[in-house]
């Protein structure tokens, strides 16, 4: 197939906005379901960038390094469900700011 | 005989340290043979060196090894014998060993028996390297050793603090005139580059000319340590408080022997103060101030060593002065029959205070002339010549002194008009001499008797006591062989007139002091219980103040700023580098508050720096 | 080889001693004093083998073979860094002073009661081992290596087996001396880059480095980083804040071997390194580090007689020493050096007999405090005696090697600025101030009847009896001390002045 019928660029700033929020939520939420969430649409927006390119460049990498994005991004959610279990188990909150210990 | 001088310091340095080593475990018998006898032997081996010497006349050298060499710095470990070595080694042998046989009586009551003599004898041991030493380093350390064993002395009742207050005053006091020598050695060394006495003084006579300025202040620097030694003005406040010591160790170190190295020390090096007549001025008027300001201190003395003590630096003050006016032999010669008189009189003194069980205070004794013969007449003949009375020998000796000052020839340099007020400082102070000696003669020995002597003199203090008396009385008629050694001495041309009044001036001194203390017919008592009166009377009991001044001037605020510092305050600086390096970690460590948001949003803000970065390098 | 077998011996000792304790609590003591005097015959038997001459050959300063004895073993070639040792007339007698100091220090431990011996004993002898180190190192890297490794044993003894201010005292030993290390440290490195860079070759080597060509500007500054590591040592005032907390809260052998061998490091370090490699920027500052060690000697001296802790007394008089070695070292002139040199072995030997006596009192009386003292020469006269001779010598009596040191820096001293010797005689009278007043704190004064003390027993009397021997010969026959060191200060004034003429010349 041939290239985007929409330019790169757009793509990519809807990415990098995409990316700017969800780093946005992981910089500012403090529920840990939801810095989990911001995470997801961070590699969901890495994994747009990825597609996008492979389209203009007409190649398949893309699509792979977006299955690539899935796998990663499904390893670290069951890992990260199981960390906020541990979280509200220890702190009895899910407000990772009550998660200071290591300090000093 | 002549190169066996060195058994001279040998016999006593070594019983000294058989004496610290055995640390008392010998028999009493056997210390006082050691602590006596060595002085003894000495005495002899100097009378046979003496009379060798009087034959050949010659001055002798004997090196016995070379102490240390670094470059042209060699002094050697060396003895010189001239004749005026040979008088004072007479004087301190015979003297000292006269005081050892009456400590061995005296002390006799004392549990360290052993470490009396160890320290006597280490101190002739010292005195007698000082004034054997052919170069000033070697006389320094005798001159030091004099030093610490008069400190050891002074405080050999250690017990009392007191003691060792007054001990440690001799030794700081005597430190300071010994670090002005010092700096002295230095210079000459520095300029002459030699410290052998003899050697030194050609090298100054065909180096500077008189009237120089760096021989001057050589010579100044040596009359500091002289001045300290000597227990002059100003560095004269240590010896009337060094009476605390046992009473043989005032009359052998205090009177005839380590208080006399100042005068020692100026005779030997008399080449160089010729150098510097302005130093040669100063010298005179220091001993005519010191010989004053003494005068009128022990005439208000009420302990009978303190007497004695202020009697001594007094003398001292006219064996200064007439090394001032050139007079050199008349100063040795006064040096001499000062250590026969003053030993006397406190070896005297030291018989009272031991049979009266130790009681001091004079207006608490009286009438001791019957129950005490011996030591009265000790004192009678001691004190006569002390007020130089026609015919003893201290009136030979003075009136050398009084006369040269007179007729100052201009010998040494200093300016002629000075003489005859040097000469009426010397008669005032002669007169008061006259007073204070009679009056302590009229107080102690006539009246009622205050308190009763337990016991009388043995043998081993009556003897020295009797052989002193006579040395006081014939004293005056030893000639001493000086020519050689100093430069000749003018011919006295005075008139009788002058004459008659030094004879006479001490006699009408005792006149007085028999006026006031004996007949009680001069009512002084309306004069010294004035308001003015009893303010002087103060003024000169306390030494003229001088010991308020020094505490004030200089013992104060150097203890008030060793205290103020001790913490050490340099550590505040320190502890300020501790304190930043903590207060750095306190804020640092906010930055790791263990919150996960903040160390993410730390990492993006860094990401945006460094992209930021690279752009723009780019 | 012998070098090397100096401070193996040593090391190895140290390391039996440590695991003999396992045998038996007497045997790490015993072991250790036993390592000591091998290593001290060992050196005696060689010493004893030298012809007279060749101890009197003025060895060249750039060529190891003209010293008396040298070793190399290549560490590290490609950047020149190799183990090299060389032994002249002042590192030999330094190093006897060491050995000789360090079976006394044994010996002042001998009774106390320490937990962990053989660890005792075994940084003892791990300390001398590094002191040897730092005597012998040729190479800079080799010296700054044995420079730290006698400063972690050392710090470990005060550290564990201190009295009650250990942590605080231990803690600033070891920062003071190792950031005046790490100062020297740059030093040394940056000297090594421009020796590449004038020559070409990498060599940390000290014959080596000598002649690097430095430009005036450089060479002030990496005098000046060798010169703040010494002078921490010394210790110079102001840097001296360290000395007396270290040596109060140290353990006897401890503050023994920091007082009587440890500040001499830093003196070594000044006489064989600071001047000779940057001679012209030494000698442009000598008037400020003269004028720091008249300020040594007076502050020492003035701050030693306000103590009333005793060990604090003693260690304030060390500073006040010291405080004339480094006049000394910066008058530069034969006279000054020997005096220095000779300020260095007497000191050694009359401070150490003074902290063994304190640790003696403290071990008797549980107390450092003077005030609780007095009167003890009553109870203790022979411990009294010693006392008095130990303070005599530290105010520089004649007859003692203390005074022929105290007046040769002086007269040296005197040639280059009489004023300046003027103030530092002053020290004269504050340091008879300070000895007498220990004397009469501790040892005059009323006697408390009421007290049970030993006396010094016959080893404590014998350690005593070699160290007064010491010191009487030091002061009545001090030539042979003279004679040994006198080559090397040629040795090295030929370098400073050959160095000065060359960069005059440029």
């Amino acid at each position: 197939m041939e290239g985007l019928i929409i330019p790169l660029n757009h793509v990519l700033i809807l990415a990098s906005l995409l990316f700017a929020t969800g780093l946005a939520g992981l910089m500012f939420r403090r529920n840990v379901i939801f810095i989990l969430m911001s995470l997801e649409v961070m590699l969901n927006s890495a994994g747009l960038a990825f597609v996008a390119a492979g389209t203009a460049w007409a190649q398949a990498d893309g699509q792979v390094m977006f299955m690539l994005i899935l796998a990663v991004a499904a390893a670290e959610v069951s890992v990260g469900l199981g960390l906020v279990l541990q979280v509200h188990k220890r702190f009895k909150t899910l407000d990772m700011d009550q998660a200071h210990k290591l300090n000093g | 005989m002549l190169q066996n001088i060195w058994l001279i310091p040998l016999f006593p340095f070594v019983s000294s340290v058989l004496l610290i080593l055995t640390a008392g475990q010998l028999p009493r018998r056997l210390i006082a043979i050691m602590g006596a006898g060595s002085v003894g032997l000495s005495a002899l081996v100097v009378l046979a060196v003496g009379m060798q010497f009087m034959e050949s006349q010659t001055p002798y050298t004997l090196t016995l090894w070379v102490w240390m060499q670094i470059g042209n710095f060699a002094p050697g470990f060396s003895f010189y014998v001239d004749q005026l070595t040979v008088v004072m080694m007479s004087v301190i042998t015979g003297v000292g060993f006269l005081i050892h046989l009456y400590s061995t009586e005296f002390m006799d009551d004392d549990s360290d028996y052993s470490r009396y003599f160890a320290y006597m004898n280490m101190f002739v041991a010292a005195m007698l390297i000082l004034v054997l030493a052919d170069n000033l380093l070697l006389l320094y350390l005798g001159w030091e050793g004099v030093g610490v064993c008069s400190y050891l002395l002074v405080g050999f009742w250690y017990k009392d603090p007191v003691n060792g207050a007054a001990s440690r005053k001799a030794f700081v006091i005597t430190r300071v005139g010994d670090t002005a020598m010092a700096l002295g050695l230095f210079l000459l060394f520095t300029e002459l580059g030699t410290l052998q006495i003899q050697p030194m003084l050609d090298a100054a006579n065909s180096r500077w000319v008189t009237g120089d300025t760096i021989p001057a202040i050589a010579a100044l620097l040596l009359l500091g340590g002289a001045v300290g030694k000597s227990a002059q003005l100003p560095l004269h406040t240590w010896l009337p408080d060094a009476m605390a010591g046992p009473t043989p160790v005032s009359a052998l170190i205090h009177a005839a022997t380590m208080v006399t190295a100042g005068v020692y020390l100026i005779a030997r090096t008399h080449g160089l103060f010729l150098l510097a007549p302005d130093v040669l001025m100063l010298v005179a008027l220091v001993g005519l101030f010191t010989l004053l300001l003494a005068a009128f201190t022990a005439l208000n003395q009420t302990d009978i060593k303190r007497i004695l003590a202020y009697s001594t630096i007094s003398q001292i003050g006219y064996m200064f002065l007439a090394l001032g006016v050139g007079a050199w032999s008349a100063g040795i010669f006064h040096l001499m029959t000062h250590a026969f008189f003053k030993a006397l009189l406190f070896l005297g003194a030291g018989a009272v205070v031991h049979c009266l069980h130790h009681e001091q205070n004079i207006f608490k004794m009286g009438g001791l002339r019957t129950k005490l013969p011996v030591v009265f007449w000790s004192f009678l003949i001691g004190s006569a010549a002390l007020a130089a009375l026609p015919f003893t020998s201290g009136f030979f000796s003075k009136d050398q002194i009084l006369l040269s000052a007179f007729e100052l020839h201009g010998s040494t340099g200093i300016s002629t008009w000075v003489g005859p007020w040097l000469w009426a400082g010397g008669l005032v102070g002669a007169i008061v001499t006259a007073i204070y000696s009679f009056r302590l003669v009229f107080i102690v020995f006539y009246g009622e008797a205050k308190t009763e002597p337990d016991r009388q003199p043995g043998w081993r203090m009556a003897g020295p006591l009797s052989l002193l008396c006579v040395l006081s009385l014939i004293g005056g008629y030893f000639v001493l062989p000086l020519e050689s050694v100093f430069p000749a001495a003018a011919e006295h041309h005075v008139s009788h007139l002058i004459e008659g009044i030094s004879i006479s001036i001490p006699l009408i001194g005792v006149f007085i002091a028999w006026l006031v203390y004996y007949k009680r017919s001069l009512p002084v008592e309306g004069f010294t219980e004035s308001g003015f009166g009893k303010a002087l009377r103060n003024f000169w009991y306390s030494g003229w103040a001088m010991d308020k001044l020094y505490d004030t001037l200089l013992v104060n605020p150097y203890t008030g700023t060793a205290n103020a510092m001790r913490g050490e305050w340099l550590d505040k600086i320190y502890h300020g580098v501790v304190s930043l390096c903590q207060g750095l970690h306190a804020l640092l460590s906010k930055s790791q508050g263990g919150k996960m948001r903040w160390y993410a949003t730390s990492m993006v803000f860094g990401l945006i720096v460094l992209v930021t970065l690279v752009g723009w390098a780019s | 080889m012998l070098l090397l077998n100096l401070i193996l011996i040593l090391l190895i000792g140290g390391a039996i001693a440590w695991w003999s304790e396992r045998l038996g609590t007497h045997l790490p003591r015993l072991i250790a004093v036993f390592v000591v005097l091998i290593d001290l015959a060992y050196l005696l038997n060689y010493l004893a083998g030298i012809p007279l001459e060749q101890l009197s050959v003025v060895p060249d300063a750039a060529d190891p073979s003209s010293w008396l004895l040298a070793y190399q073993l290549d560490w590290i070639p490609r950047f020149g860094i190799s183990f090299q040792l060389a032994m002249d007339g002042l590192s030999l007698v330094l190093i006897l002073l060491t050995l000789v100091l360090g079976v006394i220090a044994i010996i002042s431990s001998w009774n106390e009661k320490n937990d962990r011996q053989g660890f005792f004993q075994a940084n003892i002898l791990w300390t001398l081992a590094g002191v040897i180190g730092v005597f012998l190192a040729m190479d800079l890297f080799l010296f700054f290596l044995f420079w730290e490794v006698m400063l972690v044993p050392m710090y470990l003894l005060i550290a564990i087996w201190g009295h009650e201010g250990k942590a605080y005292a231990s803690m600033k030993f070891f920062i003071f001396t190792q950031f005046s290390g790490l100062l020297m440290l740059l030093a040394i490195l940056v000297l090594a880059i421009l020796h590449h860079n004038a020559t070409g070759i990498y060599s940390f080597s000290y014959f080596d480095l000598l002649a690097t060509p430095i430009e005036s500007g450089m060479a002030h500054w990496l005098m000046l980083g060798f010169f703040i590591a010494f002078v921490v040592k010394l210790p110079g005032f102001p840097f001296h804040t360290w000395l007396p907390d270290a040596h109060t809260q140290a353990p006897t052998a401890g503050s023994v071997i920091l007082a009587g061998i440890l500040l001499k490091t830093g003196a070594y370090g000044l006489i064989r390194f600071t001047v000779p490699l940057f001679p012209e920027a030494a000698l442009d500052f000598a008037p400020t580090a003269m004028f720091l060690g008249v300020a040594g000697v007076i502050y020492g001296a003035v701050l030693a007689f306000s103590q009333s802790d005793f060990k604090r007394l003693v260690a304030y008089s060390s500073v006040s020493h010291m405080g004339f070695v480094l006049l000394g070292v910066f008058a530069w002139n034969s006279l000054a050096l020997q005096g220095a040199v000779m300020q260095m072995v007497a000191h050694g030997f009359s401070t150490a007999a003074l902290f063994m006596i304190a640790g003696a009192l403290q071990q008797r009386l549980h107390t450092r405090d003077m005030s609780k003292m007095g009167g003890l020469w009553h109870h203790m006269p022979r411990m009294g005696a010693v006392a008095l001779f130990f303070a005599l010598a530290s105010l520089g009596m004649p007859g003692v090697g203390n005074f022929v040191a105290e007046f040769l820096v002086l007269l040296g001293l005197f040639a280059v600025n009489p004023w300046m010797t003027a103030a530092a005689a002053l020290g004269l009278i504050t340091a008879a101030v300070y000895s007498l007043i220990m004397m009469q704190r501790a040892f005059y004064g009323k006697p408390d009847t009421d007290l049970v003390v030993t006396d010094f027993a016959w080893l404590e009397m014998t350690a005593m009896a070699i160290m007064i021997v010491a010191l009487v010969w030091l002061g009545l026959y001090p030539q042979p001390v003279f004679d040994m060191v006198q080559p090397v200060l040629d040795s090295l004034s030929n370098v400073v002045s050959s160095t000065s003429a060359a960069v005059g010349a440029q």
